[in-house]
């Protein structure tokens, strides 16, 4: 399976499920993250971790384990 | 009769700007009940009868944090008689998630698109009269920064409060969403008013365990349900959250088409420009580095501390006091009531006031960093680090301030949304060495160890093990593991901030400072002067000149024991360690007083003799310790209960420090001893025992927990009489 953790930076890939539950899937679902959306990985922060990607025209932080939990092609 | 109107909105989408347009001066700031987050009300300009209350900024109405809850709590059990929600123009997409939701509650909603201006600027167009058809509400393009828009926004909500039309929600899911939704209102939601049963029907869909406990659902209906529910998720192949979640972007997109023209796609924007050299890679920490030291500097070292003490130094210490001492003493005023005020009273006052020069500027560099969108990348720069210990990126900017003082490093603390972080870094902000314990370690160096160079830093790494650990253990803990911390945030465009909001947010918290922390550093001044300076001399009770006379000392020499297993059980430690409360550098002068120096160095040189015969290195140090971890001075634990804003979790977070300090300190003294001298026994067994503990809460293994456990029994209680 594909996470959006294992995308290199500069690339851009669609959702395709989210896995896991309650309220970090919420959290990442209410900030737009859904089933078809695309996402642009942007730069992953100095110390290694986390993420910054743009989603939906805005710019959103999130930790690779969290990542994780989004399954994308 | 007047009417409440609530604010709703994304985080970073001009709220507050909103707010302060629509209400001038005229606002109450406060908490939402029973919890550290902010409430803010005001009167409505030009409406006297219209109350704005200024909801917490949020994306969703979901059961997972704490301002969501908040928000909702409030909107479905005190029903405001409209919404006025604002929604970035530049961000319409995900601005309207929350829109979709709010329009679901029956409550009369505005929108008002703000930063139509720079929408404008970027040749963007929104066509809002298609939005408003779209959503089924009023629509307003506002610039809250220009002030344009906003007095038509107001008078579309007053006007829409006023009329009391429920509002339809003009979007349906899909077919078997639709038909579970029927099911459950029909079911469970048939005598609650028709307009508002639909918010209702789609959380029990979600299985939003806040309302099926709220509504307390009977168990053969909630089966039934539940089978409908488990019905359109195989139809629909995905869980119910999901389901909802994603019909709502897919028909927000629909809007978008209908209502948004967006003129360049993926052109660089001023924005992207900084933030691909702020955040880069390499330059990146360097950049952190230089603001904070900035930050530090000029907050700490130079313009703070010069405010601070000439407040301290000029405006009391050279000015008032000595004024008013002479204007008492003219007037023929008894010795004891002079003494209360002028040592007890105006000092306290001074306490209060000497730290307060020095947070506005540190907040007004707090508020600049908020608003101009850095703050949040400094939560992304450094959450790797400090995530570890339960704390937030954001924690260092406190831990940072509490070097030089942890009265502005508590209140710093402000900046950190999540409530669990937020709680642990005002527990753990003062173990830092502040700059008034610098003298206790000077002492403590010069009089037992012959100035070693080792001592102070050693004292820091003290301070930065105590942090580290706590973090860990407390985590752990009942009270903290309860509640998840997701780090899934925005990082917003940066924009440069208006003076009025940075010197507004300033005033609002260093306000909030002086009223809520004011009287218990007052209260405690006057009680310390008062043990300090009355007691039994020559057979009779009254005020006395010697210390070693006083009330203080006399307890001091009573509670001496509990201390004698940490290896300064003398009454002169134990006195030290109380007027220490007062402000950690009276430790050094209260030594001088007791063995009988009217007045000493910053570092007490004079006692130095005195103090190496009374206890050994190994008992120094660890009065030391102790002194650095215990409960803060009294300006610093009233920051604290300004910010826990709760006295059990205030309480908590004194118990902890001290107790924890009690604990360390033991243990090098027992441990220290055992190693220097060879002396075995109880002690030393309690050491060990007490290391043994402490290695197992900080190893034992623990799970982070799903759940948001809120307290809301308050709040369900309101809506349960109301319903």
């Amino acid at each position: 399976m594909l996470t959006l953790k294992d995308i290199s930076v500069g690339k851009t890939v669609k959702v395709v499920k989210l896995h896991g539950e309650g309220a970090v899937k919420r959290r990442i679902m209410d900030m737009g993250i859904t089933r078809g959306v695309e996402v642009f990985v942007r730069k992953v922060a100095p110390l290694g971790d986390p993420v910054e990607v743009t989603v939906r025209d805005y710019e959103l932080s999130l930790r690779k384990v969290d990542a994780q939990m989004i399954e994308v092609q | 009769m007047s009417i409440k109107i609530a604010l709703a909105g994304n985080p970073n989408c001009g709220k507050t700007t909103l707010f302060n347009a629509l209400t001038g001066s005229n606002q109450f700031v406060g908490n939402w009940p029973g919890v550290t987050v902010e409430k803010k009300e005001g009167k409505l300009k030009g409406h006297s009868d219209a109350i704005i209350v200024d909801l917490p900024g949020i994306y969703s109405l979901s059961p997972y944090t704490l301002e969501e809850v908040v928000a909702r709590n409030f909107l479905i059990t005190e029903r405001p008689d409209a919404i006025l929600n604002i929604i970035d123009g530049t961000n319409l997409e995900r601005n309207l998630y929350l829109t979709t939701q709010l329009v679901e509650l029956g409550i009369p909603v505005i929108a008002a698109v703000n930063m139509m201006d720079v929408v404008a600027k970027n040749g963007d167009k929104v066509n809002t009269a298609n939005l408003a058809k779209e959503l089924g509400c009023k629509v307003v393009e506002i610039s809250a920064l220009k002030g344009t828009g906003v007095t038509e926004a107001a008078d579309k909500a007053v006007a829409v409060a006023n009329a009391r039309r429920r509002m339809i929600p003009q979007h349906s899911f899909e077919g078997c969403v639709e038909h579970t939704l029927a099911h459950i209102e029909e079911a469970v939601l048939h005598e609650m008013p028709e307009e508002q049963q639909r918010w209702y029907a789609i959380k029990i869909f979600e299985r939003d365990e806040k309302v099926m406990a709220q509504l307390n659902i009977p168990a053969d209906i909630q089966k039934h349900i539940e089978q409908d529910i488990k019905a359109c998720e195989d139809e629909m192949d995905d869980d119910a959250e999901s389901i909802i979640t994603n019909e709502r972007y897919v028909y927000i997109g629909t809007i978008i088409k209908d209502c948004c023209v967006k003129k360049n796609k993926g052109g660089m924007t001023t924005s992207d420009k900084i933030d691909r050299i702020v955040t880069n890679r390499f330059l990146a920490l360097p950049i952190f580095a230089v603001v904070m030291f900035i930050v530090y500097y000029v907050s700490v070292t130079t313009v703070g501390t010069v405010l601070t003490d000439w407040t301290n130094d000029t405006l009391f210490g050279a000015w008032i006091i000595p004024a008013a001492q002479s204007a008492l003493e003219a007037i023929g005023c008894a010795g004891w009531l002079t003494g209360l005020l002028v040592d007890g009273v105006i000092s306290g006052v001074g306490a209060v006031l000497g730290f307060v020069p020095q947070m506005l500027v540190l907040f007004a560099f707090l508020a600049f960093l908020e608003s101009c969108g850095y703050m949040a990348r400094i939560a992304f720069i450094m959450d790797r680090i400090f995530r570890k210990f339960g704390l937030s990126g954001k924690s260092f900017i406190p831990m940072l301030i509490g070097t030089g003082c942890g009265v502005p490093g508590i209140m710093a603390s402000r900046t950190i949304e999540n409530d669990r972080d937020r709680k642990m870094t005002i527990m753990t902000t003062t173990f830092i060495p502040c700059g008034a314990k610098l003298p206790i370690i000077a002492l403590i160096a010069g009089a037992l160890f012959g100035g070693a160079s080792w001592v102070a830093p050693s004292a820091y790494f003290v301070g930065i093990a105590a942090i580290i650990c706590s973090g860990i253990i407390l985590k752990k803990t009942k009270m903290f593991a309860g509640d998840p911390a997701p780090f899934v945030i925005e990082l917003p465009a940066y924009h440069m901030p208006t003076v009025m909001n940075v010197l507004r947010s300033m005033w609002e918290r260093g306000w909030s400072f002086i009223k809520k922390a004011g009287t218990i550093i007052l209260l405690s001044t006057i009680v310390i002067w008062f043990a300090q300076s009355f007691g039994f001399a020559n057979g009779s009770f009254g005020m006395v000149e010697d210390m070693n006379d006083s009330l203080l000392a006399a307890i001091g020499g009573a509670i001496a024991f509990i201390f004698t297993p940490l290896g300064w059980g003398n009454w002169r430690s134990a006195v030290a360690a109380i007027t220490g409360l007062v402000a950690k550098e009276n430790v050094v002068a209260t030594f001088g007083q007791l063995y009988g120096f009217a007045e000493v160095a910053e570092d007490g040189t004079e006692v130095w003799g005195s103090l190496a015969g009374s206890m050994t290195a190994v008992a120094a140090y660890s009065f030391l310790v102790f002194n650095l971890l215990c409960a803060p001075c009294f300006a610093a634990m009233g920051a604290i209960k300004r910010e826990m804003n709760n006295a059990k979790w205030f309480w908590f977070a004194i118990g902890y420090q001290t107790v924890l300090a009690y604990l360390v300190s033991l243990c090098v003294y027992q441990i220290g001893t055992l190693i220097t001298t060879g002396t075995f026994g109880v002690g030393v067994i309690a050491a060990f025992v007490i290391m043994a503990g402490f290695i197992y809460l900080l190893f034992r293994p623990y799970k982070e927990s799903n759940k948001f456990t809120m307290n809301v029994s308050s709040v369900d209680a309101k809506a349960k009489a109301k319903a």
